[in-house]
């Protein structure tokens, strides 16, 4: 009978026995890498309409977070301020700087506001309650890195929904006393006379589905 | 030495002292190769107007599922208090279906019934295409299908899991392993036969795929030898399958605490009508693709004649079931259990009840008669009625139960759509149209198992060593 395969063909079998279980992991693990937020969205670093600085602000001049995002012990979202919050200072300083130059046009257009541009955003079906967080004693640096720091704001962390569970199933290190919440450089390092795994037993952070899928 | 001319009078005389054959016809080891293989080298006319209709079928289904998905499955008629509508009806239906192929091909083997070479290729690639008709209505019912990896215990970054607490997921694993084993199992069988055809192909086409698919089969000592012996392994690994797979299915409604689900006779209950179901439509398929494939000498009327026995031996383990689930319903003294059981009976479903009775233990009782059994036209008329009764079952456990729980308040009445009725439909499009593909290209018995089970094949026959014909 005619040959109808080479003879090379018969390491087909077992070429294909070596390469798909490596293959099949690797395909795994790349999926599971390159996929995920933390590789996709952790340093996102959009430009603004405004070169504003978290560095000076809330660094160098030390202005509480709440100045500006003055809602965020209310409401479940900590608010961008309206215009008028940056005008209460830039009428008396730099009121000349051309960069600020859309701020004063927003202040005396009110139909033409600063479009920011929203770094850290959740997907529409988790939710998410800043007021929640804040009342239960959570840095904002957890989840937003050294804001202080940052020229730029940047996504610090990937905000995926395993990072979520880690705090939700163990929040202690990230609990600080009330009054510290704002405070970029607090550590439980610095002050071990905070008792975190007291405070811890006093909050429950839910882990069933529809804690944030509601 | 000329090959003795077996008809059915002599496998129907019923003489306990001889055993009946299995090959009719005088077919000898070439007339059977011949013969199966004309199935695929000689396409009937028939064929083509039997692949038409599934195509038909199929469409209705493609279209049925394209919206389901871009809709999502609020098309259907699942609605509160009944979230399991038909599509878990048709899974169950289909995944029961597919148990006859296991058990003809495993456990048929292992006590080595010699009448499983006629059918067993046939039945297991029915087995293969029920399982993919019914892995297809679980993944268009989670909705968004593109998330369907999340049934697959991989690693993510939601740090989800699957929940190995669900009979869901059991179910999910049960049947891949059923789906993988089932497709194993029926290549090995199918690779001498693979072979042969390679060897009779006349272009170079045929010759490259069947070729690929034999494997290098040479039919050499030594592949005969590892051929049996991975054949008889993968008979072992299926043979619990037969009894796990639909066990695992029932603990679905088993292990959820509703009355009329909640029940440890599920899993013997559930296997043998899957059994039942599954020779079913083996009979359905086989009675009218034997008439027109020329294949009466081969699967025989005592092929059919055994199945009939298998039909009525479980449609009776079934309606044994259908009482005891009464019995204890009584015997329990559990008012909930007691209301869910007289309600199905005598209910709104009432209906659908007395179908499933009359269809499962009624009708197939005509089976003790042998006249009945050995009619073509009414095997295939109960045949149908089986697979009727069996859908029936499935939507009785499933709706009967969800329309009327503990709170009567949430009670209320399903009502499929034209989703519904579409996808069903559709469905047995999918199955009719893989399996014409499969007599169209694989020969639907298997040229090697047959030959065994001849008399030209033991050594002790009167001829043997003056057999000349090659195969």
């Amino acid at each position: 009978m005619a040959v109808i395969f080479p003879r090379a063909a018969n390491l087909l079998i077992p070429a294909l026995l070596v390469v798909a279980p490596p293959g099949g992991i690797a395909a795994v693990a790349g999926a599971w890498y390159y996929f995920s937020p933390e590789f996709t969205d952790v340093g996102y670093a959009p430009d603004q309409p405004v070169p504003y600085s978290h560095k000076l602000h809330a660094g160098e001049l030390g202005i509480d977070c709440r100045y500006c995002h003055n809602t965020v012990e209310q409401g479940h979202r900590a608010a961008v301020p309206p215009t008028s919050t940056c005008m209460n200072c830039h009428k008396v300083v730099k009121t000349d700087s051309p960069v600020l130059e859309p701020i004063r046009n927003a202040a005396e257009n009110p139909d033409d506001p600063v479009e920011w541009t929203r770094v850290h955003l959740l997907p529409d079906y988790a939710y998410f309650d800043h007021s929640v967080h804040m009342a239960a004693s959570v840095g904002c640096v957890s989840c937003h890195g050294r804001v202080d720091q940052m020229v730029t704001v940047h996504q610090e962390e990937p905000l995926s929904m395993g990072w979520c569970l880690k705090c939700h199933k163990n929040p202690e290190p990230n609990l600080r006393p009330a009054g510290a919440i704002t405070e970029m450089a607090w550590t439980q390092a610095d002050h071990p006379e905070f008792d975190a795994t007291a405070r811890a037993g006093e909050v429950t952070p839910p882990q069933h589905c529809s804690g944030c899928h509601r | 030495m000329t090959t003795k001319v077996y008809t059915e009078a002599d496998q129907l005389r019923g003489d306990v002292h001889v055993r009946a054959p299995l090959v009719l016809g005088g077919l000898d080891f070439n007339g059977v190769t011949e013969k199966i293989a004309a199935v695929i080298e000689k396409p009937d006319k028939r064929w083509f107007a039997a692949l038409a209709f599934s195509l038909a079928l199929l469409s209705i289904y493609g279209v049925c599922i394209v919206i389901v998905v871009w809709e999502g499955i609020g098309v259907w008629g699942n609605r509160a208090p009944v979230y399991w509508g038909w599509p878990i009806v048709n899974f169950v239906f289909w995944i029961g279906i597919g148990h006859a192929g296991t058990l003809i091909s495993a456990i048929l083997f292992l006590f080595r019934q010699k009448w499983r070479t006629g059918i067993n290729r046939s039945a297991e690639a029915m087995t293969l295409f029920a399982v993919v008709c019914a892995l297809s209505f679980p993944t268009i019912h989670v909705g968004r299908i593109w998330l369907l990896y999340w049934f697959a215990p991989l690693p993510n970054q939601m740090d989800v899991w699957p929940n190995f607490r669900s009979p869901l997921l059991w179910d999910f694993f049960a049947v891949s392993v059923y789906g993988s084993v089932s497709a194993l199992f029926w290549f090995t069988g199918c690779v001498p036969d693979f072979a042969t055809m390679r060897d009779r192909a006349d272009t170079q086409l045929k010759r490259i795929a069947y070729g690929a698919v034999a494997l290098g089969w040479r039919g050499s000592n030594r592949h005969w030898h590892n051929y049996e012996v991975a054949y008889l392994i993968l008979a072992g690994i299926s043979t619990p399958l037969v009894l796990s797979v639909h066990s695992i299915v029932s603990f679905d409604f088993a292990t959820s605490q509703l009355p009329g689900w909640h029940t440890t006779i599920f899993p013997p209950y559930f296997v043998a009508g899957a059994i039942f179901s599954g020779f079913g439509m083996v009979m359905t398929l086989l009675i009218p693709s034997r008439k027109i494939f020329d294949l009466e000498e081969i699967i025989t009327i005592r092929h059919m004649e055994n199945m009939c026995k298998i039909i009525l031996l479980t449609g009776t383990m079934v309606g044994y079931a259908y009482g005891m689930e009464f019995f204890i319903a009584w015997y329990g003294q559990n008012p909930y259990e007691s209301f869910a059981f007289v309600n199905r009976a005598f209910g709104p479903y009432a209906w659908a009840y007395w179908i499933m009775i009359s269809c499962n233990v009624f009708i197939p009782q005509v089976f003790w008669i042998k006249k009945f059994r050995t009619t073509p036209w009414i095997m295939f008329i109960i045949s149908i009625f089986v697979n009727i009764g069996m859908w029936f079952e499935r939507f009785v456990i499933i709706v009967t139960s969800l329309t009327a729980d503990f709170l009567p308040s949430s009670w209320g009445y399903f009502s499929p759509t034209i989703i519904d009725v579409g996808c069903f439909v559709g469905s047995f499009g999918l199955f009719g149209t893989l399996y014409c593909l499969f007599v169209r290209f694989v020969p639907q018995v298997s040229i090697t198992e047959v030959k065994v089970v001849m008399e030209q094949a033991d050594p002790h026959w009167e001829g043997y060593h003056l057999a000349e014909e090659g195969h």
